[in-house]
């Protein structure tokens, strides 16, 4: 035992004040280094961490005390930013992964097993379709797709094998807008956790949790890095969900892969949390950097600043194209007469988020017209930076999608979709207005706009 | 229904965690995969004198273990609780007779009568809190697991 009693009497009690989202979006996950005094994050570029003693080894690896040991598995970079972000949800805590996908399938491993079926909406990124269709169905992991603005489609998919419903808190690249308590109360009627992916609204614009989400999961590359630097994701978990209902045996029952410990008994609120760290972020790896990680929390510290200006921004360009003779089927949930216009009141009452989709004039050709005409705006594939995104997501991000499942998505063939940024917007719709240019040479219509 | 809040009182907890030294620990499980055989571990590594209360036990945690609590020889800071509710107000009566200044009730561990019986003798009541996470939360290293302490502080304070 070499640690010293931690009961000094000169440290003053913290009193349980509630603290406002801008002060936790800097502050929540970290104190001033113990050592150094450092006030930014240090990053803690190391694999591995010298014990103390064998005793202290021991426990750490037994998960008695919370103790560094590899970074594969923590590392307190990256712990700053996993706890700073299940603060901004209110969850009980969050693992980091090196991408939103490799959290996506490690939140899943952890509450699946073989034979099982999951409930998902089917209007989800394209890379979470494929790893759904591929990836768990080679897993033997069934799948029910199902219209996500039908409430009732979800609870007729329920198998007595379901081990989950999963959703997009705003769909890419459609806009369609959870109803995440509906959704909630209806996998809880059946005993199980609602998964959201809540990327695109960021934890400043939704809360899935408050709302009955019993997991949120976030491809950090997007708005909460906010700069396009650096891949990677995490997984927030809210602590409440009773994985000992009996449909959960790979979580609740003695664990082979962990000398037969219980997690959720033995850790109860953490349980899932411990389970997700100790073993699938072990045995899946996937770990996220430290400098990554610090490059997120950079991200986190200006998260409502820059959410307010892409929400504003992204008003303003789906009203302009909204009006535009080009443009048709404009996707920002947003829009005053936007179908989800309900669910945003309740749901996004500071914004829509700011990507959404169009439909170009001119189908394929038109779409790609589009985007060939425009200078400002940056052709990739990546949403959420900083910097204004345009893509054609039918030759792209959605490409292995056939055409049902297109469909199902919300894309079309002329379909364009945007990541609004935080430019002067002025600029942006006049790049709009280059792009319409083309469309209009290759459509035959005079691109007009006033 | 009983209101919690009212023992879940962050600055209170903060008090018993820096004030105790002793903590007798009632349904302490000699099973090392069980919750309170991690919770009493955790709690002598910290620097508690731990003190096992479980009449089927001899020794747990290399501490001599007593059947209840009026068997402890030693004065109690904490009584930590790892009981089903219903056997609550009996361990509270205890608990005052033996002069423990705090009644700490784990998740679940909840009863309003115990509650009643151990403030009217002028006693700290947690309830429906882990006595390990709230040490962890407060002086120990449960950050560095990605969980939410929920604190936000400036303070540049020592190394736990």
């Amino acid at each position: 035992m070499t640690d010293k009693p931690s009961r000094a009497e000169d440290v003053s009690a913290e009193p349980g004040r509630e603290f406002g989202f801008e002060t936790r979006q800097l502050h929540a996950g970290q104190r001033p280094d113990p050592n150094t005094g450092a006030r930014a994050v240090p990053i803690f570029q190391t694999t591995s961490y010298v014990f103390e003693d064998p005793e202290s080894a021991a426990a750490y690896f037994n998960l008695q005390e919370y103790g560094n040991t590899y970074s594969r598995i923590m590392n307190p970079t990256v712990a700053v930013f996993e706890e700073r972000v299940a603060n901004l949800e209110g969850g009980a805590g969050g693992v980091a992964f090196a991408s939103g996908i490799a959290a996506q399938a490690a939140a899943l491993f952890t509450l699946v097993q073989p034979g099982d079926h999951v409930v998902s909406s089917s209007a989800l990124y394209g890379g979470t379709v494929n790893q759904f269709k591929h990836l768990l169905r080679k897993m033997n992991v069934e799948l029910t797709w199902v219209d996500p603005d039908d409430v009732g489609a979800w609870r007729q998919a329920v198998r007595p094998n379901t081990k989950a419903f999963f959703g997009e808190t705003i769909g890419n690249p459609a806009g369609n807008v959870l109803d995440i308590e509906a959704v909630a109360s209806i996998a809880h009627e059946h005993e199980l956790p609602l998964i959201v992916d809540n990327t695109f609204a960021t934890p400043y614009l939704c809360r899935p949790i408050e709302w009955g989400a019993d997991i949120v999961i976030h491809s950090a590359t997007k708005f909460i890095g906010g700069h396009g630097t650096s891949i990677g994701g995490v997984v927030v978990e809210a602590g409440t969900f009773d994985w000992s209902n009996g449909r959960f045996p790979v979580v609740a029952d003695p664990s082979p892969a962990y000398h037969g410990l219980r997690f959720h008994e033995t850790f109860g609120t953490y349980g899932y949390l411990m389970k997700l760290r100790a073993e699938t972020l072990r045995d899946l790896g996937g770990a996220l950097a430290p400098l990554n990680a610090f490059l997120f929390l950079q991200g986190l510290e200006t998260l409502s600043l820059r959410m307010e200006r892409h929400v504003d921004n992204a008003r303003a360009v789906a009203e302009f194209l909204q009006s535009h003779e080009l443009a048709s089927n404009v996707t920002y949930p947003g829009l005053p007469a936007s179908k989800y216009k309900p669910l945003v009141e309740k749901y996004l009452p500071g914004g829509a988020g700011a990507v959404f989709s169009f439909d170009c004039a001119g189908g394929r050709a038109g779409g790609q017209g589009l985007i060939g005409g425009v200078t400002l705006w940056s052709h990739l594939a990546n949403v959420g930076d900083a910097k204004s995104l345009i893509i054609h997501p039918a030759s792209t991000t959605h490409r292995q999608l056939n055409d049902d499942e297109l469909r199902a998505a919300g894309v079309g063939p002329g379909t364009v979709r945007l990541s609004v940024g935080t430019e002067s917007v002025d600029d942006l719709i006049w790049d709009l207005e280059q792009g319409f240019k083309r469309v209009g040479a290759i459509t035959g219509q005079v691109a007009t706009h006033d | 229904m009983i209101e919690l809040a009212r023992y879940q009182d962050p600055m209170t907890i903060q008090r018993v965690l820096h004030s105790a030294r002793t903590v007798a620990v009632v349904g302490l499980s000699g099973n090392e995969l069980r919750a309170s055989n991690f919770v009493g571990y955790y709690l002598k590594r910290h620097g508690y004198q731990v003190i096992p209360v479980n009449p089927r036990e001899t020794e747990i945690l290399g501490q001599t273990c007593y059947a209840s609590l009026t068997d402890v020889p030693a004065p109690v800071d904490v009584v930590n609780v790892f009981r089903a509710p219903d056997a609550l107000p009996d361990i509270a009566r205890e608990a005052v007779a033996i002069g423990a200044a705090a009644l700490w009730c784990q998740f679940g561990v909840i009863n309003e009568e115990a509650a009643r019986i151990a403030e009217d003798s002028g006693m700290t009541v947690i309830m429906d809190r882990c006595l390990k996470v709230e040490h962890a939360r407060y002086i120990g290293r449960m950050h560095w697991l990605g969980f939410n302490t929920q604190r936000i502080t400036s303070v540049r304070s020592g190394l736990q």
